[in-house]
């Protein structure tokens, strides 16, 4: 692609074919015959068969790829370009596999190995290179549209990073891309899932949340699903099925049915969070499992009547918890927060989540008497971290537990019950608020004990914090009374559950919420809580012979610490537990046990379901295999059939994008019938069935590109080439792109030795203007803490990704905002672009970084030190005419300096102070005006520039 | 074998390229001439056709037809003011003040905080009526109500969204779903900028927090990222990185983009490719921006009594500045001003919030429309008022707030050929639903780029294999709102 200008042509000023309702309606589910039609020719809908390459009529070529080439250039009287020269091809070679330049080391390496094999030795150094995986894995990320950040007005920090990782590791260990797809769509659906299969789901799950006040969270995930639909099609098909989200495509064979046909894939899931560990700490966590089991075995075999014990405890708890009758109750506050309402009573918390407030429940009972009322948590897999609660970690915290009572027959009759007595199955320790939670009033809020609930304190709160690996699990609560309530005709209960303990921003994860929870009540006045764990009640409930292991296990694991006379072993135990580590959490996918019913939207419209479909996909494509479920899996195995006819092409097709500036077809986004003809379909069609051919190995992709002649062509523009090809799409030479935003900084942190190369983790604050996460740029306030350590020198693509604030540095150079999918980037030249590189904060850093280097390490005299932070810039050395520019500029502004017009600790260090670690025999006002010859460098076109 | 197609615009990028070259090589104007040139001369139209600018994405360009406005100034009063207090008057609430609203009016009727069922609050402000035309407005309004006979009031605004981040991102890009194009930018994209100094595209944020939509409400979406808007500061470095680093003076910056410059041009002569003088055009105007815009921020040029007028203060950010500093924009060419003044999400308070939002918004709407007048500028510059939605007539709370309302809100427009003292359409007896000559926000977009020139179902862009607009499938011009 040629930039910007290939792209707007002209403002487009012509009709087109907007997406537009046919005048009368097209049906839902035919096609046009002229669509049928096209399902049956169109080149992109037949599997890719593999075209033997063109015989090679010259000398030229060192592959496959550049026999179609050749053979495409020969009828238009057109010579491939020479070789360009080594310095170019290794820095070429560099920034197109791992993204940074290469050092002036590995260039004299390079120039001085002139054995056959120095080539190949270089693309296996950098395929095995772990930022190769940064590098390709942050195309992925595009396609992806992988942000830090919910989106829409909250625009909320979330953490998903350890998706991004994934992909990032995916791509150094070349997980073969049927895999890799495969895992992203329903690697939590695979026999064995690991953690690392489920983190992939993450891939489904970067869609925009809106957690805004008032807003019907249905809502907002059919937009998610119209955006991972979206996601699919463009990332992995290539095709425009969001097209027939309204309506039947226009151009393409595919019906709206078909489209709901393919959403009822994805239709069936859970939203939350899981707790994941990295390596280590997962390595910790099955070792502490290994632990605890080893001494519950021990316990088993010294005590070899442990079954009859359990037998005996669960007969003495059977019935402890009967008597409870659900109170029906239904939101009586403002609709800020949503709820939905389940069959077995819960009540499950979704939307806004307002952190300190109190939610407001209205239900009738009509029992002669009521003794005690309870409220459960409970788990639920849309609840962060798996709830019960609605903090990051899934905990809550209940400030006051209120009821106030009304006569169903008097209404006028009207008390507040007074709580003498509660108690809870789990209570954390008091402990202070977290600092998330700070409300900056100044107070000392407090959390644990059930009592805190009922003391008439909103400082204080129950807490249900049970520590790492064992919080997210059923909690329960008992409140008892000062006397019976008996009010003949029945109750309207109001029930206030005072959420005080969350954080002074609601426009960030500050909330305390309960999460999901049920309220019940019974006559009984001398009621307690369940001795058995919600989460074990249905096991008890099971026969024993209808018992798995695993749930024998979790009951023993309860019923153990019943015992007291096991108290050794039970607190050995516990000291494991306490070893436990606390881990992160990602977004991902979980199966629904009951499938949502998918219906044909009206115009698209959530609100205007139609008939109802079954998961299914388009007539024109591979079929399904006979006796296929309508699982995830089904789906995600189905794009990736060999017999599909774009997957594979379109994988390519993006890769040679990245390569060459322009797919070989010119829209990776869309192989359907609009799309332009490939420039060299066989070219396509032969990558393509070698790439599946060869294990679908991207990393085998890339070494059929960049050993190709094609690849390692000068990429001169002579007059000729422009005049013949200006865009180039014939590939008569090797294309000249300004390297994406990522790299542009990844190259001035990288010359001027800043960058730290550490992989993964979460995103960093890098240096960024504070006011534009305050408002009034930003809705709500964010906390952007700019990184003051090395971490502020990671590569561009750890940057944190927040939605609604595009990074400057990087959105001025098209990087993408992950408002959706996005698998072509643009490419402007702009002078927004240019004062970035001249006086952002990284790049003036990364100017006076490389000053103090070159000082350091670059010789003695002017002209060593010049080609020294030349090469380490571009890689090659100076010309004379370059070197004289450039030693001009260091002699008037050393000039300058002397004379006293330019503050040169300024200069050299961004503020009055003497520089730190001046080699030994140079001077401040050396070190400052080669920082103004470091900053032109720097700014050079060649600079940012693959050649 | 065919030949590949070769674009029009290749062939004219290849012309150019050639002429570039010829420029560089045989005229042998150094590039420090070249930049001295444009400052000297200052403004595009004094400049002679640089040889970089048709390399230039922003180069101007010609709409469908002749346009009636050249400019835009939108005052997107983010957070949905309450129309029921400020433009359209409805003394039948008065009446039903307290009283469940008609059951037939709620039918299928969704909002967002409170339960619909809610009872009716009546207006809470006097309106009288203005001008010549006799345009009704509330008393919160006193100033703008001074140029009523200017104004085109449209009481029959309605929307598809009732939650404010999908509501004003359908406002400013025609889709509740992010990433599509904003106005501004299918006006830069469809007109180019005539400005040589400045982003065509500038957006200023004023209220107490940033707009629901975020960054989305002014980007470019898919388009190139330099149709996008580009978020001004009131303050004395408006765009990001403008300022030099310390320890690089002016004569610093010069000397190192004259060197940045000749060694680009060097390699230009080597590897032919005309991209690179397209970056040396960009440093050029980077360079002009760094003077430019500083002068543009300076509001201390302006006279006391213009800003009495505005009630603006210089260096201390606000609407009045902004709406100044919109003034100052369009008389440098710029296209498109937005200024965002997120505020008026009035679920309680409604009263007091009010007057202080109108106290800080009302003076320098109406001194932004007169000093337009004055200036001969607002023939041809539209001035746009309003926010994403309207508010419920029912209460929320006790008796002094009201919820989100997409059926029936107000807008105001003015100039840029758009007919004066003028109120255009209806809302029902409550002010919940738009009731004759209603206009939906898909029309008030088809008719902001009819009057830039646009006929807004051409103005398009192929991406992701179908041609994308502002307005969808959707959108009516209102030809009868104009002059």
């Amino acid at each position: 692609m040629r930039t910007i200008l290939h792209l707007l042509a002209v403002a487009a000023l012509s009709a087109g074919s907007a997406c537009v309702f046919a005048a009368e309606p097209a049906s839902s589910s035919t096609l046009s015959t002229a669509q049928a039609e096209k399902a049956r020719t169109h080149w992109a809908f037949i599997a890719p068969a593999k075209p033997a390459p063109p015989a090679s009529s010259g000398k030229w070529g060192r592959n496959e790829i550049d026999a179609f080439i050749a053979a495409r250039l020969k009828p238009e009287r057109m010579e491939p370009s020479p070789e360009a020269d080594r310095t170019t091809l290794l820095r070429r070679l560099s920034l197109d596999l791992v993204g940074l330049p290469p050092t002036p080391a590995e260039v004299d390496a390079f120039l001085a190995d002139r054995s056959p094999g120095a080539y190949s030795k270089v693309v296996e150094r950098l395929l095995r290179s772990p930022h190769y995986g940064e590098r390709w894995g942050r195309h992925w990320l595009d396609a992806a549209r992988y942000a830090d950040s919910d989106g829409f007005e909250k625009d909320k920090a979330r953490f998903v990073w350890f998706y991004r990782d994934w992909v990032i590791n995916a791509f150094n260990r070349d997980l073969p891309y049927d895999r890799f797809v495969v895992e992203q769509i329903a690697g939590d659906l695979l026999p064995d899932a690991t953690q690392d299969n489920t983190v992939a789901t993450g891939f489904l799950r970067n869609s925009m949340v809106n957690e805004e006040g008032g807003v019907d969270p249905e809502q907002f995930r059919m937009d998610a699903m119209f955006d991972r639909m979206e996601a699919v099609g463009k990332s992995v098909l290539g095709l425009t099925i969001q097209c027939a989200q309204c309506h039947t495509h226009k151009f393409d064979p595919i019906t709206q049915d078909e489209y709901y046909r393919l959403f009822a894939f994805l239709n069936n899931e859970h939203e939350g969070s899981r707790v994941v560990y990295p390596p280590e700490q997962l390595q910790q966590v099955d070792s502490l499992r290994r632990q605890i089991r080893a001494i519950e075995a021990e316990l088993q075999h010294r005590h070899p009547d442990w079954e009859e014990r359990l037998a005996r405890w669960e007969a003495s708890v059977r019935d402890a918890a009967a008597g409870w009758q659900n109170v029906e109750t239904r939101n009586a506050g403002d609709n800020g927060e949503r709820f939905e309402y389940f069959a077995d009573g819960s009540i499950l918390a979704g939307g806004y989540a307002p952190t300190q407030w109190t939610a407001h429940f209205r239900g009738t009972n009509h029992l002669a008497r009521i003794g005690a009322f309870r409220l459960e948590q409970l788990p639920h897999p849309d609840l962060p971290s798996g709830g019960p609660g609605r903090s990051i970690r899934g905990m809550a915290a209940l400030s006051e537990f209120k009821v106030e009572v009304e006569s169903v027959v008097q209404p006028t009759n009207k008390f507040t019950v007074k709580f003498v007595r509660a108690e809870a199955d789990f209570s954390n320790a008091e402990k202070p608020l977290e600092a998330e939670f700070d409300n900056k009033s100044g107070k000392t809020r407090t959390y644990g004990p059930i009592a805190h609930a009922i003391d008439g304190n909103g400082n204080t709160a129950w807490g249900i914090d049970a520590g790492p690996g064992r919080r997210n699990t059923a909690r329960q609560a008992v409140f008892i009374p000062e006397k019976p309530i008996e009010v003949t005709g029945g109750v309207v209960l109001n029930f206030h559950l005072q959420q005080n303990h969350g954080g002074w921003n609601s426009d960030d994860n500050q909330n305390h919420n309960l999460g999901r929870f049920r309220l019940s009540v019974t006559t009984s006045t001398n009621a307690t809580v369940d001795p058995v764990p919600g989460a074990l009640r249905p096991i008890v409930a099971l026969p024993r012979e209808r018992r798995s292991a695993a749930q024998t296990a979790a009951l023993f694991s309860h019923f153990r610490t019943t015992v007291p006379e096991w108290k050794e072993a039970n607190e050995r135990i516990e000291s494991l537990w306490r070893q436990w580590p606390e881990g992160n959490t990602t977004l991902t996918l979980n199966p629904r046990d009951e499938p949502r019913m998918t219906a044909v939207l009206k115009r698209g419209d959530w609100l205007k379901p139609g008939k109802t479909v079954q998961a299914g996909v388009p007539a024109f494509m591979h079929s399904l295999p006979a006796n296929a479920d309508s699982s995830r899996l089904t789906f995600a195995r189905w794009l990736v059939d060999r017999r599909s006819p774009t997957t594979a092409r379109v994988l390519v097709n993006r890769v040679w994008q990245q390569y060459f500036g322009v797919g070989l077809v010119e829209t990776p986004e869309d192989f359907g019938v609009q799309s332009p003809a490939p420039s060299h379909p066989a070219l396509l069609d032969w990558l393509a069935a070698e790439f599946m051919d060869r294990g679908w190995s991207i990393k085998e992709l890339h070494r059929l590109i960049v050993t190709s002649a094609t690849y390692r062509q000068s990429s001169r523009v002579t007059p000729e080439l422009l005049a013949k090809d200006p865009l180039n799409r014939l590939l008569g030479r090797a294309p000249r792109v300004r390297v994406e935003g990522e790299i542009i900084r990844d190259i001035a942190l990288s010359a001027s030795g800043l960058l730290n190369p550490q992989l993964g983790g979460p995103g960093v604050f890098a240096p960024a203007p504070d006011f534009l996460f305050k408002p009034p740029s930003s809705y709500g306030p964010f906390e952007w803490v700019e990184e003051r350590g090395t971490n502020r020198y990671r590569r561009a693509l750890y940057t944190f990704r927040r939605r609604s604030t595009p990074y400057p540095a990087l959105q001025n150079f098209d990087v993408p905002n992950a408002d959706f999918s996005c698998v072509r980037r643009t490419r402007s030249n702009t002078p927004l672009q240019a004062l970035t590189t001249l006086n952002e904060t990284l790049f003036m850093e990364s100017a006076q970084a490389l000053a103090l280097h070159t000082l350091r390490e670059g010789g003695t005299s002017d002209d060593q030190r010049l080609v020294h932070a030349f090469r380490r810039v571009v890689s090659r050395s100076p010309t004379k005419a370059e070197k004289s520019e450039l030693l001009g500029l260091l002699q008037r502004q050393a000039r300058r300096i002397a004379e006293g017009w330019i503050n040169p600790f300024e200069l050299a260090t961004g503020r009055n102070e003497l520089p730190k670690d001046l080699p030994p025999g140079t001077t401040p006002a050396q070190l400052a005006s080669w920082t103004a010859v470091s900053r032109v460098l720097l700014n050079l076109d060649e600079t940012i520039t693959r050649e | 074998m065919n030949r590949l197609p070769l674009p029009a615009e290749a062939a004219e990028q290849h012309r150019q390229f050639l002429t570039r070259r010829w420029f560089f090589r045989q005229c042998g104007v150094g590039l420090g001439g070249i930049a001295l040139n444009s400052l000297l001369t200052g403004s595009a139209q004094a400049a002679k056709p640089g040889p970089a600018a048709p390399l230039n994405p922003l180069a101007p360009r010609q709409p469908h037809f002749a346009p009636r406005a050249k400019r835009v100034i939108f005052l997107f009063m983010a957070g949905a003011p309450s129309h029921l207090e400020l433009f359209d008057y409805k003394p039948e609430l008065a009446k039903w003040n307290g009283k469940l609203p008609p059951a037939e009016l709620l039918k299928g009727y969704r909002a967002a905080f409170i339960n619909p069922n809610s009872t009716l609050l009546g207006p809470k402000f006097k309106f009288a009526r203005h001008g010549r035309s006799g345009a009704e407005l509330s008393e919160l309004v006193p100033h703008i109500a001074s140029v009523a006979d200017d104004l085109c009031i449209v009481k029959s605004m309605h929307t598809d969204a009732f939650n404010h981040a999908p509501a004003q991102i359908f406002m400013s890009t025609g889709s509740q779903q992010f990433g599509r194009p904003s106005l501004g930018s299918w006006t830069t994209y469809g007109l180019g900028c005539e400005s040589r100094n400045l982003p065509s595209y500038v957006v200023f944020s004023t209220g107490s927090k940033g707009p629901s939509g975020g960054s989305s409400n002014w980007g470019a979406g898919f388009l190139p990222t330099s149709y996008g808007g580009t978020l001004f500061r009131t303050g004395a470095e408006p765009v990001l990185f403008l300022g030099n680093p310390k320890g690089i003076d002016p004569a610093l910056q010069r000397d190192s983009l004259d060197v940045i410059n000749h060694l680009n041009q060097q390699r230009l002569g080597v590897v032919g490719d005309p991209e690179i003088a397209a970056r040396i055009n960009a440093f050029e105007m980077a360079y002009r921006m760094q003077s430019s815009a500083p002068d543009l921020m300076d509001l201390s040029k302006e006279s006391k009594a213009t800003l009495a007028e505005y009630g603006a203060e210089p260096g201390k950010p606000s609407f009045a500045n902004a709406c100044l500093l919109a003034r100052r924009l369009v008389e440098r060419d710029v296209r498109f001003v937005q200024i965002f003044h997120e505020a008026w999400d009035q679920h309680g308070n409604l009263a007091g919030d009010l007057k202080k939002n109108c106290a800080n918004t009302d003076r320098p709407t109406a001194a932004l429309i007169r000093d337009l007048k004055r200036r001969g500028l607002l023939d041809d510059t539209l001035v746009i008022w309003g926010g994403e939605f309207g508010r419920t007539p029912m209460v929320q709370g006790g008796d002094d707030g009201r919820d989100h309302h997409p059926n029936c809100f107000s807008m105001l427009l003015a100039g840029g050929g758009v007919k004066g003292g003028l109120t255009y359409g209806e809302s029902d007896e409550f002010g919940f639903n738009a009731s004759r000559d209603t206009v939906h926000v898909h029309d008030l977009n088809a008719t902001i780029l009819h009057l830039l020139g646009f006929d807004h179902t051409h103005l398009t862009h192929r991406f992701q294999g179908r041609d994308f607009r502002l307005t969808d499938v959707h959108g009516e011009v209102v030809h009868k709102i104009m002059a």
